[in-house]
């Protein structure tokens, strides 16, 4: 089977901070970080660039458009 | 553009004037009507419902007045002309819809057989006591166009008018029948198609990238696109800026709410519509509207054998009210009467523009008739003391 | 992971894929923190995306609320209709064009307290359209007052000592009045909203996708329920897929169990189809198809 790498796009501007993408990463590759935004919403970030396999479910959970995955490349 | 040869009925009909308002509609090329049965405009949806399969028109009976004035708009934004037809309680459940009309500057057709109320009132009896409503009825500053028909020939020729006047200035336009009109049967002559008149919309021709919504470029009406174009439009009942997108904001809502009074307002000369009779050197002026108008004749005519100088303006746009005009016939005349089928209305439009410059005398009428020639007769003689 | 998670999304793109649907220079929107108005919009884009349709055919139309903004930010042809009007107002354009794809997209107050009437006769006449509720229990943009959908003992700024009002279950609501298509998921089961979103769609016919969606800000708050997170694990535990289920037995209690699931999909004849082949029946050659 092939092992799929990926990796997320955050815009620190849109981010509210709900943390959907966090908790519903299905490889738990992100967690919340220490940084937060001009408004004061705390950032995700990619805890682990191993973990992501570029699904896209972050994007598809983020309700402010704040954060995509995407596939960066398979090995074999 | 001239009407369509296979939807106009040509020819002189017998019928009344709300089968003469549907005929109106066809020759206008109204394709989508919505309505909900409510006495005494039934008979114009009726028709409607009769005539449109084989005319190519879509009519739907929808589950309330609220509905059929939204659905006529969203077959509008689909690039058709659309309109509905109501009265009394009806209309007053359509009056967010006209305001929605007008903010949104959608093109459209409101038909109202005017009948007794407030409420429930006098369902198949005659009234003119929306006249205000119609101008004022949603909330908010706006400006609409109000027609008023007084015979069934009418009610052919200014709904066609309504139509024309709705895509040249983009708001919603108000035919305001009453129930002695709409049931009233006369001959209406139904011209041959070529010699109709019909305004079609004007659509923008520049592509989506250059085109805004509400971009008027110098004149005061935008041009309009319809949905599935291309142009990925958005409408909104908020206050909009040029490129319909919301914004809250005391200057762009001065700027647009202006401009939605102005094209009407500044246009007022070219939408009016008088009918005068022997106003030149009168001393009393009958200012009338509708059905009313009809019964003004006998009084007028027993007065002038009387020697009174008497002239008869009929008001057949009423919205906008004719300010300038009256004003100037104020300074000329002695006195206005103002008989009405309601207990005071247009009159007070009528006394505003005086200004003081001519007595203003009301013949008020709390509807389900129409007046004796005598009560206005009266007034007539009674204004400048003849009696 | 399933290959069927990471098949579709495969964009090798700095760009966030719902962006092509959105209008930007009209971000950031107006929604709160943890409110899934925004997931469902994820949901939507994809589903379009997936469906193949000419987008420039695609109409929305919003009512008034918080969903009701939806219309305002997607880049398609797009109608803020008033309140509750959304439904007539679709009808209208959708027979006076029928190539259009129409689409209302809603909120539970819009669509079912001022604008029920108009979804039953919709549904009842079989109006080919999509209606997405966005169902977050609650009024939002007016402050937290009780919806029709609120469910019992839950408070809203109305009924501040809990509510008492009975509320309607949706999909039986649709099911009932004639909907050809009927699905209720949450905002956690988002590959599931996708997947209704893009069947409702391609179904021709009345067709109703009710979305459950946390209002941290209102619905949240006054009940003691946490943030909008707090409200998305409360689906994941205590939502239950039970497609085909007898539409009279999903009702909602406050904070129990969610049934979800695709509850009905069958045929009936559209409106239009209807008025077609009856009205040539009648009147054979005479009869003038409206040209659209």
């Amino acid at each position: 089977m092939k092992k799929v790498r990926g990796t997320v796009i955050i815009k620190d501007d849109s981010c509210k901070g709900c943390a959907f993408c966090v908790e519903f990463c299905p490889t738990d590759a992100l967690h919340l970080s220490d940084r937060y935004n001009a408004k004061g919403y705390r950032l995700p970030e990619l805890l682990d660039p191993e973990k992501c396999t570029g699904c896209g479910l972050c994007g598809l959970y983020c309700p402010d458009f704040a954060i995509h995955g995407y596939i960066i490349k398979k090995v074999a | 553009m001239n009407a369509d040869k296979k939807a106009v009925l040509t020819g002189a009909h017998f019928i009344d004037g709300d089968h003469a308002a549907c005929e109106g509609a066809i020759a206008a090329g109204c394709k989508f009507v919505a309505g909900y049965p409510i006495t005494p405009s039934t008979e114009v949806v009726e028709r409607i419902a009769a005539r449109f399969p084989l005319v190519g028109g879509i009519f739907v009976q929808m589950e309330d007045e609220i509905a059929s004035s939204i659905a006529i708009q969203g077959a509008v934004w689909a690039g058709k002309k659309a309109m509905t037809v109501t009265s009394g309680p009806g209309f007053s459940l359509m009056m967010e819809h006209i305001g929605f009309a007008a903010i949104t500057e959608t093109p459209c057709v409101f038909i109202n057989v005017q009948r007794g109320g407030p409420s429930t009132g006098l369902p198949t009896l005659p009234a003119q006591a929306d006249m205000m409503q119609a101008r004022w009825g949603s909330h908010g500053d706006y400006e609409i166009i109000a027609i008023v028909p007084n015979s069934p020939q009418e009610c052919f020729d200014l709904t066609i008018r309504a139509f024309n006047l709705a895509e040249e200035y983009r708001v919603p336009v108000l035919v305001m029948m009453d129930e002695c009109v709409g049931h009233m049967t006369e001959k209406v002559e139904i011209p041959e198609a070529d010699k109709i008149e019909v305004v079609e919309r004007k659509f923008t021709e520049k592509p989506p990238g250059e085109y805004r919504m509400f971009d008027t470029n110098g004149s005061m009406v935008p041009e309009m696109v319809k949905a599935g174009a291309g142009y990925r439009i958005h409408l909104t009942g908020l206050t909009h800026d040029d490129r319909g997108y919301p914004a809250m904001s005391p200057v762009v809502h001065n700027k647009m709410l202006r401009r939605l009074v102005d094209k009407v307002l500044l246009n007022e000369e070219k939408i009016r519509h008088i009918e005068e009779d022997q106003v030149e050197g009168a001393d009393v002026v009958v200012v009338s509207y509708g059905i009313t108008s009809r019964v003004v004749l006998p009084a007028v005519n027993k007065a002038r054998k009387d020697g009174i100088k008497v002239g008869h303006i009929r008001l057949i746009t009423v919205w906008p009210f004719p300010e300038s005009y009256i004003r100037e016939l104020a300074k000329k005349v002695s006195a206005f009467v103002v008989p009405e089928l309601n207990l005071g209305q247009i009159v007070y439009e009528v006394e505003r523009c005086a200004a003081g410059n001519a007595v203003t005398q009301l013949v008020s009428h709390a509807g389900g008739a129409v007046h004796s020639p005598e009560e206005i007769y009266d007034e007539i003689k009674g204004v400048l003391g003849h009696a | 992971m399933p290959e069927e998670l990471t098949a579709e999304l495969e964009i090798p793109e700095a760009k966030n894929p719902v962006e092509s649907l959105l209008r930007m220079e009209r971000m950031p929107h107006i929604w709160c923190p943890g409110c899934g108005i925004g997931t469902t919009v994820n949901c939507f884009a994809r589903a379009l995306e997936q469906s193949k349709l000419d987008l420039d055919n695609v109409a929305i139309v919003s009512g008034i609320g918080c969903t009701g903004r939806v219309a305002g930010y997607l880049h398609l042809d797009s109608f803020h209709t008033t309140h509750g009007r959304a439904i007539p107002f679709a009808t209208g354009m959708k027979l006076a064009n029928p190539e259009l794809k129409l689409v209302v997209y809603s909120g539970d107050g819009d669509l079912f307290a001022i604008g029920g009437n108009h979804f039953i006769h919709a549904a009842r006449r079989n109006v080919d359209m999509t209606v997405i509720c966005v169902n977050n229990l609650i009024y939002g943009m007016t402050g937290g007052q009780v919806a029709p959908t609120t469910p019992v003992t839950a408070k809203g700024t109305t009924y501040p000592y809990g509510s008492y009002d009975p509320p309607f279950n949706l999909p039986y609501l649709a099911d009932s009045s004639g909907a050809v298509y009927v699905a209720r998921w949450t905002t956690y089961h988002v590959r599931h909203v996708t997947k209704a979103i893009k069947e409702a769609i391609n179904t021709r016919g009345f067709s109703f996708v009710e979305i459950i969606s946390p209002c941290p800000t209102l619905y949240s708050r006054r009940n003691k329920l946490g943030d909008g997170l707090d409200q998305m694990n409360y689906y994941k535990e205590n939502s239950e897929i039970r497609n085909g289920a007898d539409t009279k037995e999903v009702g909602m209690d406050f904070q129990g169990k969610i049934i979800v699931g695709k509850f009905v999909e069958r045929e009936r004849k559209t409106y239009r189809q209807l008025m077609n082949e009856h009205l040539t029946n009648v009147f054979g050659d005479q009869f003038t198809p409206y040209e659209g």
